[in-house]
C-alpha cells in the first residue's frame, strides 16, 4: 500500500521534486496542452453520454415518492428483497471462502495442480448465457441430467428443481458460485503468489506451518485484498442479471426474483419503466456506502490484487 | 550390554512407528487430493458435459433418461451450421453480428483507455483525477441498474435496433478497466523516455504512437481480451436494444429459443457450444498474458 510517488519522494531533495513536477505541469505548452486535453474528451464525452445522464435520468425517474408506496405494497418486490439478501449473504460468502481455500491448494506444485487448474477454470471462460442455459436444462425435473443421474445411481425420482422456491433460489445460488469461484480463486492466487517465499520461509522454520501458518500468515497478509474483492463481488452479484435470468427465469410465479431482474420485468414485461427504476433504486442505501468505501481502497490500493 | 540392545531396539521401533506415522500420514494426504481434485473435476465439468451431451443426441432422443449419448450424432451441429432450422435460419448474421460488437467493442475500449490514461498519466494533464475517479465510479456502479434510463435514452436518440447503442454502452463499461490498468503498467515506464523524446522535438500524438503504445503492448493484449470476453458475456444490453432477428446478436437468439414452448434442446446446446469455443481459444491463448493484467473485476456482470 506505499506509494510509489512517496517512495521516489524520499530519495530526492523536496524542493527540487517539487520545482520539477511543477515545471513538468507547466511544461505543458501551448499546443501540448491542447494535444493533451483532445486525447481525454473522447473519454470525457462517452462518460457524460452514456454513465453521466443515464445516472441522472435514472434518479429523475425515480424520483416520485408514490413510486415506492407502489413498490412496497407489492409482494413480489417483498420476496425478491428476501431473495436478494440470501443471494448477497450466501453467494458471495461462500464463494469467497471457497476461493480461499482453493487457492491454497493451487499453490501446490506440481504437474497434475496445473492441469487441474485448467479444468477449474472452464466455468469461468465459457460464456455465461451457454452455461446457466444448459444448468437450466440440466435441473428440468423430467428430463435433466442431474436427476437422471440420481436415478441411476440412487434408484430415486429426483425432486423438479426449479419448481420450487427456496430450491430454485438455492440452483441459483450454486450456479453462480459455480461460474465465480474460479475467477476469485485465480485473483487470490496471485494474491498468494505475491507473499514473499523468505516470510513463508521464516514462519515455517519457527513452525508456522499447515493451519498456524495459514491463520498467521496467509490471512493477515491477504485480510485486504480478501475484503477488496469481497466487496466488488458484492457490488458485480448486486447487478448480476443473467444468472437468475438463465438458471430459474425468475420462476416459479416470479418468487426468485432479485432487484436487478425485478426492474427489468417491471420496466419491459407490465411496461412500468419507472417503477422498475424504483425497484433498483431502492438498493441504493446498499449501494452508496460500497461505491463510497470500495472507491477509497481501490484509488490507494496496489491495484495489481 | 543388555541396556544398549534394549535401548537400540526401542529407538528402532520408535523410528518405524514414526515413518510408518508419517507414511500414513502422506498416504493420507494423497488420497485427500486425489478425493478433491476428482470432486473438482466433476464439478467443473458437469454443466459443460451436459451440453455436449445434448448437443451430440438426435432430435428425439433429448427425452430419455440415459446420462451418456447411446447413438453420438453431430445432426445439430449440422443443423446450426447450415442454418437448417427454422430457429436457425439467421444463425451466420447473428453470429456477425456478436463478432462485430465484440470487435468494436475491444477497438474502442482500447483507443479510449490508451488515450486517456496517456494524458493523465504520462502528459499529467490538470485535473486528470477528476478523470479517473469518474471512471473508477463506473466501474463500481452495477451496469444492470442503468439499462432503463439506457433503453429509453437509445429511443430518444433513435438508436434502438442499432448495433452502436449496444457499442456505445458496452465500451462506457469497458474503458474503465482499461485506463486503469494502463495507469498502473505506465508506471512501470519511466517517465524519462518520453521527456527525450520531446526534448527531441516529438509531438505528443508522435510519442503516443511510437512510444507508448508499442511499450504498452501487453496491457493493451490483456485489456483487450477482457474487453472481448465482457462483450461475449453480455447480455442484457443486447436483448434490450437488438429486437430484430437480423439485429440481433446469438445470446439473444438462444434466450428466445429459451422461452418458446417446443425448445429445441439439441439445437440450442450445439449453438451454445459453438458460441463458446472463441472466447474458450482466446481465453486459453492469452491466459499468461491476462496474468498481467488480471485485476479486479475480469469480466463485469
Amino acid at each position: 500500500m506505499i506509494d510509489t510517488a512517496s517512495v521516489a519522494d524520499a530519495g530526492r531533495p523536496a524542493l527540487g521534486w517539487r520545482t520539477l513536477s511543477r515545471s513538468m505541469r507547466g511544461g505543458l505548452k501551448g499546443g501540448e496542452y491542447t494535444w493533451a486535453v483532445a486525447f481525454v474528451v473522447p473519454y470525457i464525452a462517452v462518460f457524460l453520454a452514456f454513465v453521466a445522464y443515464p445516472v441522472v435520468y435514472g434518479l429523475w425517474m425515480g424520483s416520485d415518492a408514490g413510486l415506492y408506496r407502489e413498490l412496497f405494497a407489492d409482494p413480489i418486490y417483498k420476496s425478491s428483497v428476501v431473495n436478494t439478501v440470501l443471494y448477497l449473504a450466501l453467494g458471495v460468502n461462500v464463494k469467497m471462502f471457497l476461493a480461499l481455500l482453493l487457492s491454497g491448494f493451487f499453490m501446490r506444485p506440481g504437474r497434475w495442480t496445473k492441469v487441474l487448474l485448467l479444468i477449474f477454470v472452464m466455468p469461468w471462460a465459457v460464456p455465461q448465457i451457454s452455461t446457466f442455459i444448459s444448468i437450466h436444462w440440466m435441473l428440468n425435473g423430467e428430463w435433466g441430467f442431474l436427476n437422471n443421474v440420481i436415478y441411476r445411481f440412487a434408484h430415486v425420482e429426483g425432486p423438479s428443481w426449479l419448481n420450487d422456491r427456496w430450491m430454485a433460489l438455492g440452483s441459483v445460488i450454486v450456479s453462480h458460485i459455480w461460474k465465480w469461484t474460479p475467477f476469485w480463486t485465480l485473483i487470490l492466487l496471485a494474491g498468494r503468489m505475491a507473499i514473499p517465499l523468505e516470510i513463508r520461509d521464516t514462519a515455517r522454520v519457527d513452525g508456522a506451518t499447515g493451519l498456524r501458518g495459514f491463520v498467521h500468515i496467509t490471512v493477515p497478509l491477504l485480510a485486504n485484498l480478501y475484503l477488496i474483492c469481497t466487496l466488488l463481488s458484492t457490488i458485480f452479484l448486486l447487478g448480476d442479471f443473467n444468472a437468475v435470468t438463465f438458471v430459474s427465469g425468475g420462476g416459479p410465479a416470479n418468487q426468485t426474483h432479485v432487484l436487478a431482474t425485478l426492474g427489468i420485468r417491471d420496466a419491459f414485461e407490465i411496461a412500468h419503466p419507472r417503477l422498475g427504476v424504483a425497484a433498483v433504486m431502492s438498493a441504493l442505501p446498499l449501494v452508496i456506502p460500497l461505491v463510497i468505501v470500495l472507491m477509497r481502497k481501490l484509488r490507494t490500493a496496489e491495484v495489481q490484487l | 550390554m543388555s541396556t544398549i540392545t534394549a535401548e537400540a531396539r526401542l529407538s528402532s521401533r520408535s523410528v518405524a512407528r514414526a515413518s510408518s506415522a508419517v507414511r500414513r500420514r502422506r498416504y493420507l494426504n494423497r488420497l485427500g487430493t486425489a478425493v478433491l481434485s476428482v470432486a473438482l473435476v466433476v464439478w467443473s465439468l458437469a454443466p459443460i458435459y451436459n451440453m455436449v451431451l445434448i448437443s451430440l443426441e438426435p432430435e428425439g432422443d433429448v427425452f430419455t433418461d440415459h446420462i451418456w449419448p447411446r447413438v453420438p450424432s453431430v445432426e445439430s451441429f449440422w443443423g446450426v451450421l447450415t442454418q437448417g432450422h427454422w430457429y436457425l435460419e439467421h444463425f451466420w448474421r447473428q453470429f456477425a453480428n456478436s463478432l462485430f460488437i465484440g470487435a468494436m467493442v475491444t477497438f474502442f475500449a482500447l483507443l479510449l483507455g490508451s488515450l486517456t490514461s496517456f494524458a493523465i498519466g504520462r502528459m499529467r494533464v490538470r485535473h486528470g483525477w477528476l478523470v479517473s475517479n469518474a471512471a473508477l465510479l463506473t466501474y463500481v456502479i452495477p451496469a444492470s441498474f442503468l439499462a432503463i434510463p439506457f433503453y429509453r435514452i437509445m429511443q430518444n436518440y433513435g438508436l434502438a435496433n442499432n448495433p452502436w447503442s449496444v457499442i456505445a454502452a458496452l465500451v462506457s463499461f469497458a474503458t474503465p478497466y482499461a485506463i486503469f490498468v494502463f495507469q498502473e503498467y505506465g508506471r512501470s515506464i519511466p517517465i524519462e523516455v518520453d521527456e527525450s523524446a520531446r526534448i527531441d522535438g516529438a509531438s505528443p500524438p508522435q510519442i503516443y504512437l511510437k512510444i507508448y503504445l508499442p511499450l504498452m503492448a501487453p496491457a493493451l493484449v490483456a485489456v483487450g481480451t477482457y474487453a472481448l470476453l465482457l462483450a461475449w458475456n453480455e447480455y442484457l444490453y443486447q436483448f434490450l436494444l437488438l429486437s430484430s432477428k437480423s439485429s440481433m446478436t446469438v445470446p439473444v437468439a438462444l434466450a428466445q429459443f429459451l422461452s418458446s414452448d417446443q425448445s429445441p434442446w439439441n439445437y440450442m446446446m450445439a449453438t451454445a457450444i459453438i458460441y463458446a469455443i472463441p472466447p474458450v481459444v482466446i481465453y486459453y491463448a492469452f491466459r499468461r498474458r491476462m496474468a498481467a493484467g488480471l485485476t479486479m473485476g475480469g469480466v463485469k456482470g
